[in-house]
C-alpha cells in the first residue's frame, strides 16, 4: 500500500506466519489438555457455582 | 475427619459496589445523552467550556466504562469470588480501600475532564497522578483477590476465576504500558511515544480495554451468574476452558484493526485483521456456551426477566463480536471507519452486553443479599423491554447514519468530482438519525430509572445481610502419599497468573517490537520540523478542548480522501507528535492538512469560525469556542514544555527554551496583525490581542499539513 513501507515490510510475511504457528502450537496444547481431562472432572467442576455453602435460608430466587 | 468451618461472606462490600454501579450508570448515561444532543443542538453545551462536547465525551466514556462497568465488575467479582472459593474476602480493609479509592478516582475524573485536563488517548484520558492512583487501587484489588484465593476452602478454581485473574494481569499491563508519560506539571504530561508508535500503543490498549475490561470480566460473571440464575451448570465446562485460553490469546493481537489504512506499517495492519477474524471462533464459542446453558429452560426464560436480560445480553455479545471482525476487513473498514457505524457497534456491546448483564446481576443479587424477593417482577420485565427497544432505537439509526455518511464521503459524480465536497452537507443529512439515537438512549435510560426504583423498593423490603454465615470443610491434605493440597493450591493460581501473563505478552510483543526496533518502519521526512512554541501551545489547547473527539488527522490513501483533504498521511509526518492526534471519528472533517494549500483559510476565517462556526459554515454543528478569544494564553509552562519535548527526542536546539516565549510572542503578534488587516474585531469592537488563546490554536491549525507540501517524501 505505502511505497515507503515496502522496504520495511520485506520479510514481514514471516511475521504473520510465525504468529500463526505460535497460535497453532498454543491451540494444540489447549486441545490436548482438554482431551486428557476426564469428563467426570469437568462435570464436577461445572457444579462448583451451584454448591451453596451458605446457611442462610435460600428461597429468594424462586420468588423473583 | 474433615473439620467443618464456620465463616461469613461480606455482602456489604457487594452492596456498596452495587449502589455505586447504579449511581454512576445513571450519571454516565445522562452525560452520554447530553453529548448526543449536542451533536444536533450545539447550544445544549450551555455555552460553557466545561460542558462542551469535546470535554464531556471523554467524561461519558470514562464514566460508563470505568465507573458503571467497573463497579459492576467489582460487585460481581466480590460476590462470586467469595462463594466460588468458600471464603470471605481476604481483608475487609483492602475491600474498603478498593471501594473508596475507586470512587475517588471516578470523582477525580469527573472534575479533571471537564476542566480540560486530558492526555487525549481515548479511554485513557486521565492525567498521570490519577493514572498512578488507578495503578495503586488495581494492586489493592489484585492483592485482595489473590489473598482470598490462597485462603480458599474449595480446591479447584472455577473457570470464572480464571477470567478474573486474566483481567487483573492484563489490565495492569495495558494500563502501565499506555501510561508512559513525561509530566510537565501536576496536570499536564506528554506521552513518551510519538506518532505511529503512540498510535499503536494506544490502540493496542484501547482495543484490549474492550477485551479485558468489558469482555473477560463479564464472561467470568456470565459463567457464574448464568448457571445460578438458570439453576443448572454451564453447558460445557471444557468449552469454557477452550474459550478462555483462545480468547485471551487472540484478543491481544487484534488492536491494529483500529488503524487500518493509516500510516501504521502494513504488516501490523494485516496481523490485526487476521487475528480479528480468528476472534469470531472463541467469542462465538462463549456465546453458544452461554445460550446453551439455558437450553431446555426456555419456559423459564419466558417467565424470568433475569434470564431474559442474560439471553439478550449474551446475544448482543455474539452480534458485537461478529461485527467487530467484519469491521476489521479492509473493505468494510474503509467505509465504516470514522463514521457512526462504529458508534453503533460499541453501543451494541456496551448497552447490550455490559448493560443487560449488569442489570441481570443486579436484579439477581439485590434480593439475595437483602434476604427478600424482588419488589416487582413486572417492572423488571418492563425494564427489559425498554432496554431492548432502546438498543434498537440507538443502534439502527447509527448503522444507517454510518452507512450514509460513509457513502456520501466517497461519492463521485460523472464529472469525476466529489458530489459532496462540502463536509457539512454530509453532516446535516444524518442529523435526523442523531435525534432518533438520542431517543433510543432516552428509552434505555427510562428503563434504568425503573430499575433504580425497583431495586430501591427491594432493598427497603428486606434487610442487608451484611455478614452472611456459611460453612464448609477446611481444605486438608487429600493425597495420602504426602502431597499436601495446599501446595497445589498455592501453585495453581500463581501458575494461571503467569500463564495468562505469558500468553498476553507474546501477542503484545510480536505486535510492537518491530515498530520500536526497525527504524525503517517510520521513514523520516526531512521537511518535517518541530512545532514552534506557539503551535505547540495551540496543539495543547486542541487537546484540552477535545477537538480530537470530532476531527481526525489521518488522511487515508483513497481518492475520495485525497480529493477532499489532500495528500494521504505519511508516518514520518508524525514523528514529533506527543501524543498522536489521529482521532477515531469524523463528526467534522479531517484536519491533517488544514493549513495546506487545498484547505487553506485565512487567520480571520479561523477566528470567526472558532468563535461562531455558523458564521462561516451555515448550519454547522461544531460548538462555538468564544472563550478561546477571551482567555489569555498561559505561557508559564512553555519553556518546560520545550524542555520536555527535547527529552522525548524532539530536536529543539539547546537553550531554545529560553527564547521560546519571545518566539511565541513574535509569532502571535504576526497573527494578530493579520487579523487586524482582515478587519477582525472582538465582541467589543476592539482589535484582537495577540495574548489570547485563540491565536495559538489558529497558529496550530495553519501549521497542519504544511510540512509535506514543502518537499517530496524522503524514504529514510
Ligand atoms: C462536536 C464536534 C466538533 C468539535 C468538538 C469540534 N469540531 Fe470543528 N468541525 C465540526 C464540524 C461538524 C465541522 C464542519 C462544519 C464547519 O465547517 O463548521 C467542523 C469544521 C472545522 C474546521 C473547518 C475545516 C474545513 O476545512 O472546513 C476547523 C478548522 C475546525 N472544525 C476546527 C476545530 C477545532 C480547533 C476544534 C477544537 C477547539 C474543533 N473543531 C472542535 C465539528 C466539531
Amino acid at each position: 500500500m505505502f511505497k515507503q513501507f515496502l522496504h520495511g515490510a520485506e520479510g514481514m510475511d514471516q511475521y504473520l506466519i510465525f504468529s500463526m504457528i505460535v497460535f497453532m502450537v498454543f491451540f494444540a496444547g489447549v486441545v490436548a489438555y482438554l482431551f486428557l481431562m476426564k469428563k467426570e472432572d469437568a462435570e464436577e467442576l461445572s457444579q462448583i457455582p451451584l454448591n451453596e455453602s451458605t446457611t442462610l435460608n435460600d428461597n429468594t430466587h424462586e420468588n423473583v | 475427619m474433615t473439620q467443618i468451618e464456620q465463616f461469613n461472606y461480606d455482602n456489604k462490600i457487594v452492596r456498596n459496589f452495587g449502589i455505586a454501579t447504579v449511581i454512576w450508570g445513571v450519571v454516565g448515561m445522562l452525560v452520554g445523552l447530553w453529548a448526543a444532543i449536542q451533536l444536533y443542538e450545539p447550544a445544549a453545551n450551555l455555552g460553557n467550556q466545561f460542558t462542551t462536547f469535546g470535554r464531556i465525551r471523554p467524561l461519558h466514556t470514562n464514566a460508563v466504562i470505568f465507573a458503571f462497568v467497573g463497579n459492576a465488575i467489582f460487585m460481581g467479582v466480590y460476590y462470586s469470588l467469595q462463594r466460588l472459593l468458600k471464603a470471605r474476602m481476604f481483608s475487609d480493609m483492602l475491600s474498603k480501600i478498593h471501594f473508596w479509592g475507586w470512587q475517588l478516582i471516578i470523582v477525580a475524573a469527573a472534575i479533571t475532564l471537564p476542566l480540560g485536563m486530558t492526555s487525549s488517548h481515548e479511554y485513557a484520558e486521565l492525567e498521570w497522578p490519577i493514572d498512578i492512583a488507578i495503578t495503586l487501587i488495581w494492586v489493592v484489588f489484585g492483592w485482595n483477590m489473590f489473598g482470598t484465593i490462597l485462603r480458599r476452602r474449595e480446591k479447584h478454581l472455577y473457570v470464572a476465576i480464571w477470567f478474573y485473574i486474566a483481567t487483573f494481569v492484563t489490565v495492569a499491563v495495558l494500563h502501565i504500558v499506555n501510561s508512559f508519560q513525561l509530566p510537565i506539571s501536576l496536570f499536564k504530561s506528554y506521552y513518551w511515544y510519538a506518532g505511529v508508535q503512540d498510535a499503536l500503543v494506544q490502540w493496542w490498549y484501547g482495543h484490549n480495554a474492550v477485551a479485558f475490561f468489558l469482555t473477560t470480566p463479564f464472561l467470568g460473571l456470565m459463567y457464574y451468574y448464568l448457571p445460578k440464575a438458570a439453576n443448572r451448570p454451564v453447558y460445557s465446562y471444557k468449552l469454557s476452558i477452550l474459550h478462555f485460553w483462545t480468547l485471551i490469546f487472540i484478543y491481544i493481537w487484534a488492536g491494529p484493526h483500529h488503524l487500518l489504512y493509516t500510516s501504521l506499517p502494513d504488516w501490523a495492519q494485516s496481523l490485526g485483521t487476521v487475528f480479528s477474524i480468528m476472534l469470531i471462533a472463541p467469542s462465538w464459542g462463549g456465546m453458544i456456551n452461554g445460550l446453551l446453558t439455558v437450553r431446555g429452560a426456555w419456559d423459564k426464560v419466558r417467565e424470568d426477566p433475569i434470564l431474559k436480560f442474560f439471553v439478550v445480553g449474551i446475544t448482543a455479545y455474539g452480534m458485537a463480536t461478529l461485527e467487530g471482525p467484519l469491521l476489521s476487513l479492509r473493505n468494510v473498514n474503509a467505509l465504516a471507519h470514522y463514521t457512526d457505524w462504529i458508534v453503533g457497534h460499541v453501543h451494541v456491546g456496551a448497552l447490550g452486553w455490559n448493560g443487560l448483564l449488569t442489570f441481570a446481576i443486579l436484579y439477581w443479587l439485590a434480593p439475595k443479599i437483602y434476604n427478600t424477593s424482588l419488589f416487582s417482577k413486572k417492572l423488571a420485565n418492563t425494564h427489559f423491554w425498554l432496554a431492548t427497544l432502546g438498543i434498537i432505537f440507538y443502534a439502527v439509526p447509527m448503522y444507517w447514519s454510518g452507512w450514509e455518511q460513509g457513502q456520501m464521503w466517497k461519492e463521485f459524480g460523472v464529472d469525476g468530482r466529489l458530489v459532496y465536497p462540502e463536509f457539512i452537507k454530509t453532516t446535516i443529512n444524518i442529523l435526523p438519525l442523531h435525534i432518533m439515537r438520542s431517543i433510543g438512549g432516552t428509552i434505555y435510560l427510562i428503563g434504568v430509572f425503573l430499575m433504580v426504583y425497583n431495586l430501591w423498593k427491594t432493598m427497603k423490603s428486606g434487610k442487608l445481610v451484611a455478614n452472611e454465615s456459611a460453612e464448609a470443610p477446611a481444605l486438608v491434605k487429600e493425597n495420602p502419599k504426602g502431597e499436601y493440597w495446599h501446595r497445589v493450591i498455592e501453585r495453581k493460581p500463581t501458575m494461571l497468573l503467569i500463564l495468562s501473563l505469558i500468553v498476553i505478552l507474546i501477542g503484545g510483543m510480536v505486535e510492537m517490537m518491530p515498530t520500536f526496533l526497525v527504524k525503517s518502519n517510520v521513514p523520516t521526512i526531512a521537511a518535517v520540523q518541530p512545532y514552534t512554541p506557539l503551535e505547540l501551545e495551540g496543539r495543547d489547547l486542541y487537546i484540552r478542548e477535545g477537538c480530537v473527539n470530532c476531527h481526525s488527522q489521518m488522511i487515508r490513501p483513497f481518492r475520495s480522501e485525497t480529493e477532499r483533504y489532500g495528500d494521504y498521511s505519511k508516518a514520518g509526518e508524525f514523528v514529533y507528535d506527543h501524543p498522536f492526534l489521529w482521532g477515531s471519528k469524523r463528526t467534522g472533517p479531517d484536519l491533517a492538512r488544514e493549513g495546506g494549500s487545498k484547505l487553506k483559510k485565512s487567520d480571520g476565517w479561523h477566528y470567526s469560525h472558532l468563535v461562531d462556526p455558523t458564521s462561516m459554515t451555515d448550519q454547522s454543528i461544531m460548538p462555538p469556542y468564544p472563550w478561546l478569544a477571551e482567555q489569555d494564553l498561559n505561557t508559564s509552562m512553555t519553556a518546560s514544555k520545550i524542555n520536555a519535548m527535547r527529552t522525548l527526542g524532539v530536536p529543539y536546539k539547546e537553550g531554545f527554551e529560553n527564547q521560546a516565549v519571545d518566539a511565541l510572542n513574535k509569532q502571535a503578534e504576526e497573527i494578530a496583525a493579520r487579523l487586524k488587516d482582515e478587519g477582525i474585531r472582538d465582541n467589543d469592537g476592539l482589535e484582537i490581542s495577540s495574548k489570547k488563546e485563540i491565536i495559538a490554536i489558529i497558529a496550530y491549525l495553519q501549521r497542519l499539513g504544511t510540512d509535506i507540501s514543502k518537499t517530496e517524501t524522503a524514504t529514510n
